[in-house]
């Protein structure tokens, strides 16, 4: 059973939050995803979840994390400015593997920037952004559908893979009212418990250590520092760092086949646009306009890890076009496993591209 | 069982340095909790960075050690999230009082159910002696090298104003105090702020020509001015010494709370 409503993107991404299971928010008011937070006060109280204001962004991302090490789904919801702020206890949180869900209506940047226009300005902070190398999966919606959909799935990666998800969405579809199909339920994939006896911190061929959640007796000791598979600090011992690190790292890149999410279009054409978030709808838009037209196009809801495996797909390319709401972030990722030219459309200021600057790009000579 | 029976034998020796005084406010908590009937698995330790906050790695049950500042807030998302944990932060006046003085103000404000217990050695020692929020005027550190010239933190008077349900100061001398109002703190529903001074003899003590650590432990005594004679003192319109801290319960009140376990 489902049923249709007419909903703005961040009551979707809420809703969608809750129906995965969602029982704790800590969140500080920001534009574009106030809307979130507000569903979420509205909502989780009479669901017996939590909903937190925290004094700031750094508060919610330390929240979110302590709620989550007693067993909570936990989420934060924020947008430029305050996702610069929760940057330090990211790296906590990739660190300590903790599983929770970030989501980043992006506005325009940098610093307080548009703050009410769209952007996706964010998409290299959010896989690079705290210090240190670690990996991070990145979700990204181009409807409202979608905010429902990804942030329930946000959920479900979090817990699987113990690292921070993040929900990159942006302005226009958080804003944007459109139809929706809710379903009376969705896939909820548990976090796998720690095996009692065994290592809080030791990894088996996933490389993903079973959960020592708060308040069961695993007497656990979570430290940002470098740990070894005890959780004990051990910070100056070279070969526990690399191997600590390399795992963090490699649970994520070698599950890039498994979280990959993306549609292909038209395999065999010779310009094949590559987009996520909000530009996908422009492009779908130019597809639909020139039926005639063999227009190729990989559309990615799972932008981290990168599903470069997916470029090879498109036998014929001669080109790739990019439009971005950026100076070319994931343009340039692309440009790093493929031969053909990889031409960045980008487009800031808010306004989402319009098909005919789409199709004076196509039209452009090589 | 016994303090002892709280520790993580399995991780020593500490890190600490010797005449430390952040053993004795460990013992001190220890001693208080053990006196609660808490269950291992029920309670949770939580910090931030310092010296201060490497003590829950020394305790056995569930605990998080984490960002400079933050483990208040860490620790608001474990109460709220679970009442029924018992949550005790172990803090530094640098971890507090400075990159963590907004989230130390709000915690008082929630008055979240939770005992912090802020070891506050007047400087920062894990990095090697710079001054802090605490540091008293005049006194040497590696960041103030021609004394401090900014007037210090009176934590306790922070924590009043933004409305914690506990409040009380002692120092690493006052030992057998100290465990009394850490365990009043732990009784009392809403936040229990304990603050005990303690000294630093490697990096406070030996800049500022403290020859033993005793001589530090005796400082600290002796700037002790216990609330009664202060009241008494407030109340014969004569001065408080102004180089003097006061000691002993500051605050017990019941303004809400958050996080009371059902």
């Amino acid at each position: 059973m489902t049923r249709t409503e007419f909903w703005q993107g961040n009551t979707a991404c809420a809703e969608g939050a809750l129906a995965a299971g969602c029982n704790f928010f800590g969140g500080y008011p920001i534009t574009p995803s106030t809307e979130v937070a507000e569903h979420m006060a509205l909502r989780l109280p009479k669901k017996n979840g939590v909903f937190i204001q925290m004094e700031d962004e750094l508060a919610s991302m330390a929240a979110i994390i302590g709620a989550s090490w007693t067993g909570a789904r936990a989420m934060t919801a924020t947008s430029g400015p305050g996702f610069s702020l929760m940057m330090e206890n990211i790296g906590f949180a990739a660190m300590t593997e903790t599983p929770c869900v970030i989501v980043n209506v992006q506005r325009g940047g940098p610093s307080t920037g548009q703050p009410t226009m769209g952007a996706q300005g964010d998409m290299m902070q959010c896989r690079f952004g705290s210090h240190g190398d670690y990996s991070v999966i990145a979700l990204c919606p181009a409807s409202v559908q979608e905010m429902f959909e990804l942030t329930a799935k946000a959920f479900n990666l979090a817990d699987r893979y113990r690292v921070p998800v993040f929900l990159m969405a942006d302005e226009i579809v958080g804003h944007m009212r459109e139809k929706i199909t809710v379903p009376d339920s969705v896939e909820r994939v548990a976090r796998r418990e720690l095996i009692r006896g065994t290592l809080p911190f030791a990894a088996g061929d996933d490389l993903v250590p079973g959960f020592a959640t708060f308040g069961k007796g695993y007497g656990v000791h979570v430290t940002g520092l470098t740990h070894d598979e005890r959780g004990y600090p051990c910070t100056t011992n070279v070969k526990i760092h690399h191997n600590l690190v390399k795992r963090l790292v490699d649970k994520v890149e070698n599950a890039r086949r498994d979280v990959a999410d993306f549609d292909i279009i038209n395999p065999d054409a010779g310009d094949v646009f590559i987009a996520y978030g909000a530009p996908v709808r422009t492009v779908q838009q130019v597809l639909h306009d020139n039926p005639g037209r063999k227009i190729g196009f990989l559309r990615i809801r799972t932008v981290w890890p990168f599903p470069d495996f997916a470029l090879g797909q498109f036998k014929n390319a001669r080109r790739f076009l990019v439009p971005e709401m950026n100076f070319g972030q994931i343009a340039r990722e692309i440009e790093r496993h493929v031969r053909v030219p990889v031409v960045s459309i980008p487009k800031l200021g808010g306004d989402l591209h319009l098909p005919g600057e789409l199709m004076a790009a196509l039209e452009a000579r090589l | 069982m016994t303090f002892e029976d709280w520790f993580r034998k399995d991780r020593l020796p500490h890190i600490f340095c010797a005449g430390c005084g952040n053993g004795t406010i460990i013992n001190c908590t220890l001693a208080a909790v053990d006196q609660m009937d808490w269950k291992k698995e029920e309670t949770v330790f939580v910090s931030g960075i310092g010296c201060s906050s490497r003590a829950p790695g020394y305790i056995m049950t569930d605990s998080l050690h984490t960002t400079h500042g933050r483990a208040l807030a860490f620790a608001t998302g474990v109460k709220m999230a679970n009442r029924k944990l018992n949550v005790v932060v172990f803090t530094g006046d640098g971890d507090l009082a400075a990159i963590g003085g907004n989230h130390f103000i709000h915690a008082c404000r929630r008055n979240i159910d939770m005992t912090v217990v802020c070891m506050n050695n007047q400087i920062y020692g894990m990095t090697g002696g710079q001054g802090s929020p605490t540091t008293p005027r005049g006194y040497l550190s590696t960041t103030t090298p021609y004394g401090s010239a900014e007037p210090a933190f009176d934590l306790c008077d922070l924590a009043i104003a933004a409305g914690a349900n506990y409040v009380a100061r002692w120092t690493s001398y006052h030992v057998k105090e100290l465990e009394k109002a850490v365990l009043a703190g732990l009784q009392t529903p809403g936040l229990s702020f304990i603050e005990a001074m303690t000294q630093c003899p490697t990096n406070f003590g030996r800049r500022n020509k403290f020859r033993q650590v005793a001589d530090q432990v005796e400082f600290l005594k002796k700037h002790s001015l216990l609330k009664v004679k202060r009241d008494r003192l407030l109340l014969e319109n004569k001065e408080v010494p102004a180089d003097m801290f006061v000691v002993g319960e500051l605050v017990r009140r019941s303004r809400p709370a958050m996080g009371v376990s059902p």
